[in-house]
């Protein structure tokens, strides 16, 4: 099993939760995030004050799927969070060790 | 009528022909629409106050202060409501000297539910209740602008005493300089005219012109937060990290709020409903737009952007300036007026305050002060009647004087100084005396954490 880390733009949260749906993922968290990429910050003026926000607003979408789908999800993440604008954000895969359904004590695979 | 009917005996006592009685004073009457505008009027001033302003200013602290900026207002609100009715009213509405006013009304003493107050035409007269009301608001919300030049840092028990000191020995003797007066019915001829007149406040007598507290209210106010913002110093992390506002949607609401209330404010200050609360409420509402389009478009011409806090800054600059002059402009000239401090203070809050490098946080001074100046002077200019303004009314003669625009203007310079000199002295002491009592900076740490959490033991958003 393997969890995927995306952070997309969050206007384009609604693509991806969609693209996922489709290829049969039952569920995933999503957090509101800030952080910095190639992307960087921008300015913001208030009155006579300059303020740089090096922090850009993201959503972390996080997805844990079989290995076999992983390709398929990995994909369909990339083409709905695409603008082929800078700051369209990362997909971080790592490896799940265990899975487990808090309420029918579900392992593994069965749990996702 | 009963009045008149005594007025008559009185005189066919002394034996006189009762035809030379041909031009009596008129016996005093109060219209019940006049109260009833009174009414809403003071409603209107206290909507400013809370919760315009305590939003106004609240949207632009970091949301650690919000709560602070809040209790802040309310409480000087509530403070100063208790001083005015105990000696407030009295130092600065009832005869004394120029300066300052006596204590004959002390506790309100001696005013019942049958008092009157006078306005500003002959023989009209409001309930002193409502007048004492009005009043107070205005002196609620005046110390209650000030906060906003050293917003974030300063202890709670540090602004509240120096608020109480403040009020005392700057707002009610201004306030009795510029607008106490004996009253137009004492101006029946031009001996008693003169009589009345050595009676009036020291800034009345220079014939300074303050319709509705542009001097009382916004350069006092604004020149005591930048002796306060200069005297406690910058915030930590001035220039350094971001002190953006946090909620630039209650700064539009809170502008909001203040441009509505400033109805009362200016309108009222006319104390009757009639045709020139009229002229008065369209130059409130035309010089703030124009003020809010003058600002929006230089901060987009030179900034690249226009912004939401611009345009609400602009609105509130507009409301300051054309506040002293709202009862003499034409429209058009509150429209010129609007445009000017739109873009003036918009030059003294994003230049002026970089170059000479003071952090008053919410501008109290580069919006209310430059605003205030900017006003009163520019009043001589709008109140001139070549310039469609109304002129000066000559209660002697019962008709517009004849205008002298540079003695006018000298009028205001008188005003705008002494006021500036006057404040700036009783804040420097002020503010002198409370660190030395109690400290006015709270510590690093209180100031990192916020004044919130260490000062009121809540936070106002819980995520």
């Amino acid at each position: 099993m393997k969890l995927i880390t995306a952070i997309v733009k969050p206007f384009k949260l609604d693509d991806v939760r969609e693209a996922l749906s489709d290829i049969g993922v039952s569920g995933v968290t999503v957090t509101e995030v800030k952080g910095f990429g190639r992307q960087k910050g921008h300015t913001e003026l208030y009155r006579g004050a300059e303020y740089v926000v090096d922090f850009l607003p993201k959503a972390k979408v996080e997805v844990a799927v079989a290995d076999q789908l992983l390709d398929q999800a990995v994909e369909a993440i990339s083409r709905a969070a695409n603008t082929g604008k800078i700051g369209d954000g990362k997909i971080f895969v790592c490896n799940l060790e265990q899975v487990i359904r808090i309420r029918t004590g579900e392992t593994g695979e069965e749990a996702l | 009528m009963k009045q008149f009917i005594k007025t008559i005996i009185f005189f066919a006592c002394l034996g006189l022909p009762v035809f030379a009685f041909a031009d009596p004073a008129p016996a005093p009457v109060v219209d019940k629409g006049d109260m009833a505008w009174m009414i809403v009027a003071t409603v209107l001033v206290i909507l400013m106050v809370i919760p315009g302003l305590a939003l106004f200013y609240g949207g632009m602290v970091r949301a650690k202060n919000m709560l602070s900026i809040l209790m802040q207002v309310f409480v000087i609100f509530s403070l100063t409501s208790l001083l005015w009715a105990i000696y407030g009213y009295s130092i600065a509405f009832t005869e004394g000297n120029a300066f300052l006013g006596g204590f004959g009304k002390l506790f309100l003493k001696g005013i019942t539910a049958d008092s009157q107050a006078a306005t500003f035409s002959k023989g009209v007269y409001i309930p002193e209740y409502i007048y004492v009301a009005f009043q107070l608001t205005f002196s609620a919300i005046t110390p209650a602008l000030i906060i906003g030049a050293f917003a974030e840092r300063v202890k709670f028990s540090a602004v509240l005493l120096f608020i109480a000191l403040w009020f005392t020995f700057s707002y009610l003797p201004i306030a009795h300089m510029v607008w106490y007066w004996a009253g137009p019915d004492a101006y029946t001829d031009a001996a008693a005219a003169e009589a009345a007149g050595a009676t009036a406040g020291f800034l009345f007598q220079k014939g300074a012109l303050d319709f509705a507290g542009g001097t009382v209210v916004h350069i006092n106010a604004g020149v005591s937060g930048l002796i306060g913002c200069l005297m406690i110093g910058k915030r930590i992390g001035f220039r350094k990290e971001s002190l953006a506002p946090h909620s630039v949607t209650m700064t539009m609401i809170g502008a909001s709020l203040l441009w509505v209330g400033w109805f009362g404010f200016n309108v009222g200050s006319n104390l009757e409903a009639n045709g020139l609360a009229a002229l008065v409420f369209i130059n409130t509402l035309l010089a703030t737009a124009a003020a809010t389009l003058a600002w929006t478009f230089a901060e987009w011409l030179i900034r690249g952007k226009p912004s939401m806090l611009g345009g609400a800054s602009g609105a509130i600059a507009g409301l300051v300036a054309i506040t002293p002059a709202c009862g003499w402009a034409g429209p058009m000239g509150a429209i010129l007026l609007g445009l000017v401090a739109g873009a003036v203070c918009f030059w003294s809050v994003t230049f002026l305050k970089s170059t000479l490098g003071y952090d008053d946080s919410l501008d109290a001074f580069g919006v209310h002060g430059i605003g205030g100046i900017l006003g009163a002077l520019g009043t001589a200019i709008v109140a001139n009647p070549a310039l469609g303004g109304t002129g000066v009314w000559d209660y002697v003669a019962n008709g517009v004087a004849e205008y002298n625009l540079l003695g006018q203007l000298t009028s205001q310079i008188w005003g705008v100084g002494v006021c500036i000199i006057w404040s700036g002295t009783v804040s420097f002491i002020a503010y002198k005396l409370v660190d030395m009592l109690i400290g006015l900076r709270v510590s690093e740490e209180v100031e990192r954490e916020g004044l919130d959490i260490s000062e009121h033991g809540e936070t106002a958003y819980h995520h």
